[in-house]
């Protein structure tokens, strides 16, 4: 059993996502102390990258403010190494791929163990490519997170069986803009996840108010926040973790 | 060449968002199943035939060969196909493969332009929506393309992020289909991105081959020495190259921009600069920094502008069954000017760097050897800006 267990003791989990090195790396770390004070139960850092493809507008942004303001993944280890000292919230990085992949992936996972990141996401790694990672992420014990989108009841029960950490349940394409009409869509996936896996699932799905977020947690293990954290440094800057503790503070209360 | 995962060795692959494996398998069930129907097959044809305006000449190519005095030049000229470029044949069969699909919007990431008109032209005959995305930066150095586009009745969305070229254009084109699955199909334009794309590109491409063979065979009475073509992701050189793998005899050169020098940081050149990657959707050779952050190219042409390449020609590069080779602006816009003047033929920037090495190659064979050069596409969307090139005020 991972850390990640632990994120998910608490109530319902709230999981907010925060770019590494956005603006820099002293605010990324007084944010994730204002974060984990205020009640976040596992905090997710981006790791940037030039490219992500699965990024809407407002964390592609964030992903070159941080990348021009000269991070890169060595500088994003160090960093979570002297963060560990005091952090005790379990933690996990999302990035891409090729990040991993050209700085060695053993290298890498191994690094990630010995600086005490929990888990793993790469959205461009789908069931069918999880092979890439899954032996190192096994050897180190650095769970290798899973993405579910609505698509077949078959395929969504294969992904779940072999999950582990948390799952990731988005609700994919075609989503009209309104919440409403995607909750019980998102709760039959949910209830296929529950049928087949005990590792628990949360929600990423434009949330920005408390409400959405109890909504989404209220179907499943926990809501995953991205865009609406990341907007707090795009208008913030370095003045950004205190805003960051309140809207975590507002969010974690409504669960 | 492809075995069921879409690996060509160890690249290609599926290395995409969850949110795209339903299109994703849904395309790959789609074209299993057309591509060996008859009436999808019949069809097909005809548009190639009666539409496109195949086959294409391969010409001989003789005051090039007398002027250069060695090997014997042969010019496939897929710059007459209609729309003036290769990529009509790739859109054309994805087009009617997603309108078989049910499908009734298209959209295309575009570099030069060619794929977007291409896709365009497309589905203005096939009663489709079309909306093409396409890096700022491109917009401005092909205006002409965008309003080609337009008038066929595409929307085209200039893409400002990252370095606003051909990659940027193509992750957001991803995200795009990411968002909206029902009714759209992603017209994937060369053969790169996840599996299946590369092979359903390199099989709509591969009448390029087909063709040469069988005219070289009526021409000649045998097989060409050397097949030459340009190589962004890839998809002209792969459907020159595909009908050629199992004849080792046939050399197979890929040209590749090396943009202002391999040795410079201004190069697209990604197999001899790049480094073993994933990256859209694929496992192949990327243009990247030491983090992995994929590396902003640079080439005079918009269609090579790209900072990897398709799977399948990193695994020809592995196995040593196709060379690449690198080729400057300089001497892509000297063949340019060369096969204009000496041909009357003005061939694509792009298709210029496989011209250009042409003519490094060919003086050094003998008389008796025969070379094809694949010209992709023509050359007149690059009028303004070579003569920009040269030194003069030309704008479109």
């Amino acid at each position: 059993m991972s850390k990640i267990a632990d994120a998910f003791k608490n109530g319902k989990a709230f999981i907010p996502f925060i770019t590494c090195g956005d603006p820099n790396l002293e605010t990324t770390a007084a944010a994730v102390r204002e974060a984990e004070k205020n009640g976040a139960d596992l905090i997710e850092l981006g790791i940037p990258f030039s490219d992500p493809t699965a990024e809407g507008p407002v964390i592609q942004e964030a992903n070159l403010r941080a990348l021009s303001g000269g991070v890169n993944t060595t500088k994003i280890f160090d960093f979570v190494r002297e963060l560990r000292k005091d952090v005790k919230v379990p933690m996990i990085f999302m990035t891409y791929a090729n990040v991993v992949f050209s700085y060695g992936a053993e290298k890498f996972i191994s690094t990630c163990a010995e600086i005490g990141i929990d888990g793993l996401f790469l959205p461009d790694i789908p069931y069918e490519e999880k092979d890439e990672f899954l032996a190192d992420c096994h050897k180190y014990g650095v769970d290798l997170i899973s993405m579910i989108a609505p698509t077949s009841a078959e395929r969504v029960a294969m992904i779940a069986k072999a999950a582990e950490g948390f799952i990731y349940i988005v609700p994919g394409p075609d989503v009209a803009g309104d919440m409403s009409g995607v909750i019980p869509k998102l709760k039959s996936i949910a209830d296929i996840i529950r049928e087949n896996t005990s590792v628990p699932c949360a929600v990423d799905f434009k949330i920005s108010t408390p409400e959405q977020a109890k909504a989404v947690a209220d179907i499943s293990d926990g809501a995953i926040v991205r865009a609406s954290v990341v907007r707090l440094f795009e208008q913030y800057g370095t003045g950004a973790p205190v805003h960051v503790g309140e809207f975590v503070k507002s969010m974690k209360e409504a669960l | 060449m492809t075995n069921p995962n879409g690996r060509f060795g160890i690249h290609g692959g599926q290395y995409i968002p969850e949110t795209l494996m339903n299109a994703i398998n849904e395309l790959e069930e789609a074209y299993n199943f057309y591509k060996n129907d008859p009436e999808f097959n019949r069809e097909l044809a005809d548009l190639l035939n009666n539409y496109a305006g195949r086959p294409s000449l391969l010409y001989y190519a003789e005051r090039m060969t007398e002027d250069l005095g060695g090997a014997k030049i042969y010019l496939k000229r897929e710059d007459l196909n209609h729309t003036g470029a290769h990529k009509i044949n790739n859109v054309l069969g994805q087009a009617l493969l997603a309108k078989k699909m049910g499908k009734t919007r298209l959209i295309a990431e575009t570099g030069a332009g060619q794929h977007g008109v291409a896709t365009a032209t497309a589905a203005a005959l096939l009663k489709m929506e079309c909306v093409v995305f396409m890096g700022e930066e491109d917009t401005i150095r092909q205006a002409l393309n965008v309003y080609r586009m337009r008038l066929l009745g595409a929307e085209v969305i200039p893409v400002k992020t990252g370095t606003a070229t051909l990659k940027d254009a193509v992750s957001e084109a991803m995200r795009e289909w990411a968002d909206r699955i029902s009714d759209t199909h992603y017209c994937l334009g060369s053969v790169m991105g996840p599996h299946p794309f590369p092979t359903i590109v390199r099989d709509f491409q591969a009448v390029i081959s087909k063709e040469i063979k069988q005219q070289m065979l009526e021409r000649e009475g045998r097989l060409p020495d050397a097949v030459l073509a340009c190589v962004g992701g890839g998809s002209n050189a792969i459907g020159s190259f595909y009908h050629f793998i199992g004849d080792k005899d046939v050399r197979l050169v890929g040209c590749e921009a090396a943009g202002r020098g391999i040795d410079t940081f201004e190069t697209a050149a990604t197999i001899s600069t790049g480094k073993l990657g994933i990256f859209h959707g694929m496992k192949s050779y990327f243009c990247q920094d030491e983090y992995g952050q994929i590396a902003p190219v640079y080439s005079i042409s918009a269609g090579l502008d790209y900072p990897g390449v398709g799977p399948e020609h990193a695994h020809l590069y592995d196995i040593g069954r196709a060379e690449y080779v690198a080729v400057t602006d300089d001497e892509a816009v000297n063949a340019f000017e060369y096969l204009s003047r000496t041909e009357g033929i003005i061939p694509a920037i792009e298709s210029s760097h496989a011209v250009a090495h042409a003519l490094k190659m060919a003086p050094k064979m003998d008389k008796d050897k025969i070379i094809v050069v694949t010209i992709s596409g023509r050359g007149d969307k690059d009028c303004a800006a070579i003569a920009r090139y040269r030194g003069e005020d030309i704008y479109e």
